[in-house]
């Protein structure tokens, strides 16, 4: 039907370099999603309860992040900041470009995730003679991160998937190292195929911890 | 002793308290009542300062609420308050329910906070509902779990803002029952509520308010026997 011939064994050749590949992929994701998780909780918070100049940045963060192409992101950090003369290392720009990303969604989970919560909740908890900050970490926010939890996992799977991107601005994640191999060995198609398994195990791996952890963490 | 002088309240543009005069001596306890919107929830969330005041002070036990310079959290530890709502919250337990305020707001050792939740909830009858999440309780159940939540501060008062109000009929006797409970321990309570049998004979007085005014406060028999003024009359006939 076709006269392709299949050559797996460089692709198994550099097995390792790939998963390794991959672990940087999956940190690369995850350190985004916590630097996401704590600037979208905080543009979260300046949407619902302030006005003037911080909530235009907030606001205008949200609408940037969500409503441009993440490739374009990326390149801002990248491209864009260098043409001022700011060179960061591929791993920041990815960084940079996923969490800024990360951030301007998440934070629209966690509106709707406060918003889900009563105010009584919080009065309640003053009542007790719990400080703002207590009754925010103690009784608003677990229950926040309980409606937010499913997405939470969503945008972390989302995170590792667009980090391919990271592969356009020079940097060697899961993607990047792979196009370096395929380039090098013209074994385009093995190499994208090992590569896309390695994607799958990744993001059922994460699925997989998520489901265990969700069923430890909310027993109510 | 609670000493209220000249408050005044806004909401916006609409006053809802137009300028209170109440003392609540210790060991009193007090039946608030009113149509709805007559501001009596409001006073509640005054004198533990949940909601900031246009006019006039509160003081308890000497202590101004609504002064800047006052500690509002330390002052609140003597002000137990029970919502509409009953407010559980719903990610811990019980057991937990109860025992989070002494532990982080009292800074009692773990073991210890756990006593006294588990000595408050048997108190109100949840003994064996300790490690039970507030989903799986009735709403009387989670209503005296708010009030075991309030009295594990140790307050030295008790502010119930219409207790039974959100509960199924079959379950308002428990919570008065537990009220009752607590007005025969000597708590000092001021209980904003519709349950003119439960003020009659509970309360050691009973104040009316009316549009933001209150009409009138005296003993119960005086309120429900003889009242003076015509709103008092004419409310009391409208809810018996």
């Amino acid at each position: 039907m076709f006269d392709y011939n299949f050559h797996w064994r460089p692709v198994m050749k550099s097995l390792p370099d790939l998963l390794e590949a991959g672990l940087l992929t999956l940190q690369v994701a995850a350190l985004s999603m916590v630097i996401g998780i704590v600037i979208g909780i905080v543009l979260a918070l300046i949407r619902m309860h302030m006005r003037g100049p911080l909530y235009w940045i907030a606001t205008s963060w949200v609408e940037l992040a969500r409503n441009t192409p993440a490739l374009f992101q990326l390149f801002f950090f990248g491209f864009g900041l260098g043409a001022f003369g700011l060179h960061l290392s591929p791993f920041l720009i990815v960084l940079a470009g996923l969490s800024f990303n990360c951030a301007g969604y998440l934070a629209e989970n966690f509106r709707g995730g406060f918003q889900a919560v009563p105010d009584t909740q919080l009065r309640a908890a003053r009542s007790l003679g719990m400080t703002a900050w207590q009754a925010y970490t103690r009784i608003v926010i677990p229950q926040v991160f309980r409606i937010v939890y499913h997405p939470l996992t969503n945008q972390l799977v989302w995170a590792v998937l667009m980090s391919s991107l990271g592969m356009l601005v020079g940097f060697r994640e899961l993607s990047g190292e792979t196009q370096f191999f395929a380039s090098r060995t013209f074994r385009i198609f093995e190499y994208f195929a090992v590569t896309a398994v390695i994607y799958y195990v990744i993001v059922k791996f994460i699925l997989g911890v998520s489901r265990l952890l969700a069923m430890r963490l909310f027993r109510y | 002793m609670i000493e209220i002088r000249g408050l005044e309240k806004y909401f916006g543009a609409l006053q809802v308290l137009k300028g209170i005069d109440l003392d609540v001596e210790k060991g009193e306890v007090l039946s608030v009542i009113g149509a709805s919107g007559s501001g009596k929830s409001t006073l509640l969330y005054c004198i533990n300062g949940l909601e900031p005041i246009q006019k006039g002070t509160v003081l308890v036990d000497g202590t101004d609420v609504h002064a800047k310079t006052t500690d509002i959290n330390k002052l609140r530890q003597k002000l137990g308050m029970v919502f509409q709502q009953w407010n559980s919250f719903p990610h811990l337990t019980a057991l937990e329910n109860v025992a989070l305020a002494p532990k982080i707001v009292k800074g009692k050792a773990k073991s210890e906070a756990r006593d006294i939740a588990e000595k408050q909830l048997r108190h109100v009858g949840l003994g064996d509902k300790l490690n039970v999440y507030p989903n799986n309780l009735s709403g009387g159940q989670q209503q005296r779990l708010a009030i075991a939540r309030a009295l594990a501060m140790e307050p030295e008062y008790m502010l119930f803002d219409e207790a039974t109000s959100a509960l199924d009929p079959e379950l308002v006797g428990e919570v008065l029952d537990t009220m009752r409970l607590l007005a025969e321990e000597g708590m000092t309570m001021i209980c904003v509520t519709h349950e003119m049998g439960f003020a009659r004979d509970v309360s050691d007085r009973v104040a009316y308010f009316h549009q933001g005014v209150m009409d009138e406060i005296g003993p119960p028999d005086q309120i429900f026997g003889d009242a003076k003024s015509e709103n008092t009359r004419k409310f009391l006939a409208n809810v018996r």
